[in-house]
């Protein structure tokens, strides 16, 4: 009897905990979609914040958040596909280097995101911005402030893991016959991964690509010190510009707005956006990876 | 058949005092054989004797395995391709591979056979044009894809996949084959494609096949190399190797007793 409690008992907490999970899940979805979904309009998507940022749209923010979505990937998917390349086909798995390697991946991927954004404004916006300056401008102030180079580098160091990540996966997952075919034929190394390894695995690096973006996306901290404004009046016009972001925004208008009451469609609205595009990409990136497992079974 | 001798014919590769180890663990010891020029030699063995690894030390391919350490001299027309001067990329022109699951590009059929001469620096269309159809048609396939070029090569079935394979790698002009028991996965018919096939290429280049057939190995080849726990036992005409064995081992192997 009393074993029989206990277990009925077990099994109701397992489900409760699990109920947690979707519950949280279907509360923010239903929340934001149920007051979000009805500020949402071409307008919005398309203007500008208006009246001290209590009306208009979050155009500046969304072209903010892919400029910088875009040169996150522009620097990080290249360097992580090339880490991944090292480390995939160059040296021994088992090998010292190897290990250290991907200690620091795993590592850098461990590091909590807000201090990436004290890592960016001490190393790039100081040491980098300072460094060009003393160079290109005599010491007068110009690159040693945030901007969204800095920023989109900031953010590149924190994808960096997601990209090396899953392109390693895969490369893993080009057969190793592939490569002893290209060698034996004469191939060199660099050959055979350049024309037989890597075009067998674009699936993989667009779904690090997209996985990397997704992450970045939604990541505010990193920026916080790096480059993004409150509100400017002008979309960013070169890499030394400050820019706006939807995931700060939202926390501009929560709790730095004159009127945040008044503002909580605009709140709920821009989160539907951010979510919407993050999830988007999220299931592009599943989508293609079970495309990409797929064809590796054939 | 001419029962010749294979110490009569000029080598085209020779192997001496070839030791091989995985880590701390031998797998070849002092190997010496020399293989005749445009003949088929056939290496067989129980599985585990050496025959694939052998194989393998005659273009480094072993090299791509971590751990594997090779000692004593292969030449190839006199000069050692373990000579540390030696570029593997060249060696592994000379010769040329096949391996036991046919592992086509997945790219067209024409791009798989030009894949090689253009790797070697062929540009021009003319010629790489001319090439992959010498190719195919040396390795018996031309008629079957003359149409189908830009196809997939994965669409082909697996005999075909096998050959084009071999088009593959007669197209960059190798001297030497290796073929690491080509026609292990293949039915009846295809296999026997690749044996008459095999049989068309010695006039071309020097073969060297391993192989678990015993049938096979009496139908293809000119002399073949019994290997035993790591070492050559025995190495002769393959008549002689099957029908008057020197070694007691290699009669119980070829005689079915064992293996």
């Amino acid at each position: 009897m009393k074993k029989k409690f206990i277990g009925t008992f077990a099994m109701g907490i397992t489900a409760a905990s699990a109920l947690i999970a979707v519950l949280a899940v279907v509360w923010i979805l239903g929340t934001v979609g149920w007051y979000g979904a009805s500020s949402i309009s071409w307008e919005f998507l398309t203007q500008s914040p208006k009246e001290g940022m209590t009306g208009g749209g979050i155009f500046p923010c969304i072209v903010g958040t892919s400029i910088l979505v875009l040169l996150m990937s522009v620097v990080g998917v290249p360097v992580g596909t090339v880490t991944a390349i090292y480390l995939s086909e160059y040296v021994d798995r088992s090998s010292i280097v190897a290990k250290w390697v991907r200690f620091a991946v795993n590592t850098l991927a461990g590091i909590p995101s807000i201090v990436f954004g004290l890592f960016g404004l001490g190393f790039f916006v100081r040491f980098g911005g300072g460094g060009l300056d003393a160079i290109l401008h005599g010491g007068t102030l110009h690159w040693a402030q945030p901007n969204i180079l800095w920023a989109s580098l900031t953010m590149a160091l924190l994808t960096l893991p997601v990209v090396i990540v899953s392109v390693e996966e895969a490369l893993r997952n080009v057969p190793q016959e592939l490569r002893s075919a290209s060698l034996a034929l004469g191939a060199t190394r660099w050959e055979t991964i350049w024309k037989v390894v890597l075009p067998n695995c674009t699936t993989g690096i667009l779904t690090g690509v997209i996985l990397a973006i997704s992450r970045g996306a939604g990541e505010v901290a990193p920026i916080l010190f790096t480059g993004v404004a409150y509100f400017l009046p002008n979309l960013p016009h070169g890499l030394d510009s400050q820019f706006m972001h939807m995931g700060y925004h939202v926390y501009v208008m929560a709790t730095q707005s004159s009127d945040v009451e008044g503002t909580r469609g605009i709140q709920y609205a821009t989160t539907f956006v951010l979510l919407a595009l993050t999830f988007a990409l999220n299931f592009s990136a599943v989508y293609l990876r079970a495309q990409l497992r797929k064809r590796s079974l054939q | 058949m001419i029962h010749e001798n294979p110490s009569d014919v000029p080598s085209r590769m020779r192997a001496s005092g070839l030791d091989l180890f995985y880590g701390q663990k031998q797998a070849l010891y002092g190997i010496d054989l020399a293989i005749p020029k445009n003949r088929v030699t056939a290496l067989i063995g129980p599985s585990g004797c050496g025959k694939s690894t052998f194989l393998r030390c005659l273009n480094r391919m072993n090299d791509l395995i971590e751990g594997v350490k090779v000692t004593g001299t292969v030449e190839l027309d006199g000069a050692n391709i373990y000579d540390p001067r030696i570029d593997t990329v060249g060696l592994r022109r000379k010769v040329g591979m096949i391996f036991q699951k046919s592992n086509p590009f997945p790219k067209s059929i024409y791009e798989n056979v030009a894949y090689g001469p253009k790797i070697h620096g062929i540009k021009d269309k003319a010629t790489l044009d001319g090439l992959v159809e010498k190719s195919l048609r040396g390795a018996a396939l031309w008629d079957e894809v003359k149409d189908s070029l830009n196809k997939s090569a994965l669409a082909l079935s697996g005999g075909q996949q096998q050959r084009l394979c071999i088009a593959r790698a007669i197209a960059v002009e190798p001297e030497v084959l290796l073929m690491d028991e080509p026609a292990s996965a293949l039915d009846p018919i295809a296999t026997g494609r690749i044996e008459e096939l095999i049989l068309e290429l010695k006039d071309t280049f020097t073969i060297a096949i391993v192989t678990h057939n015993m049938q096979q190995a009496g139908r293809v080849s000119d002399c073949t190399a019994f290997f035993y726990m790591g070492r050559l036992i025995e190495f002769g005409n393959t008549h002689n190797i099957f029908t008057n064995p020197r070694e007691k081992q290699t009669e119980d192997y070829v005689s079915g007793r064992f293996g």
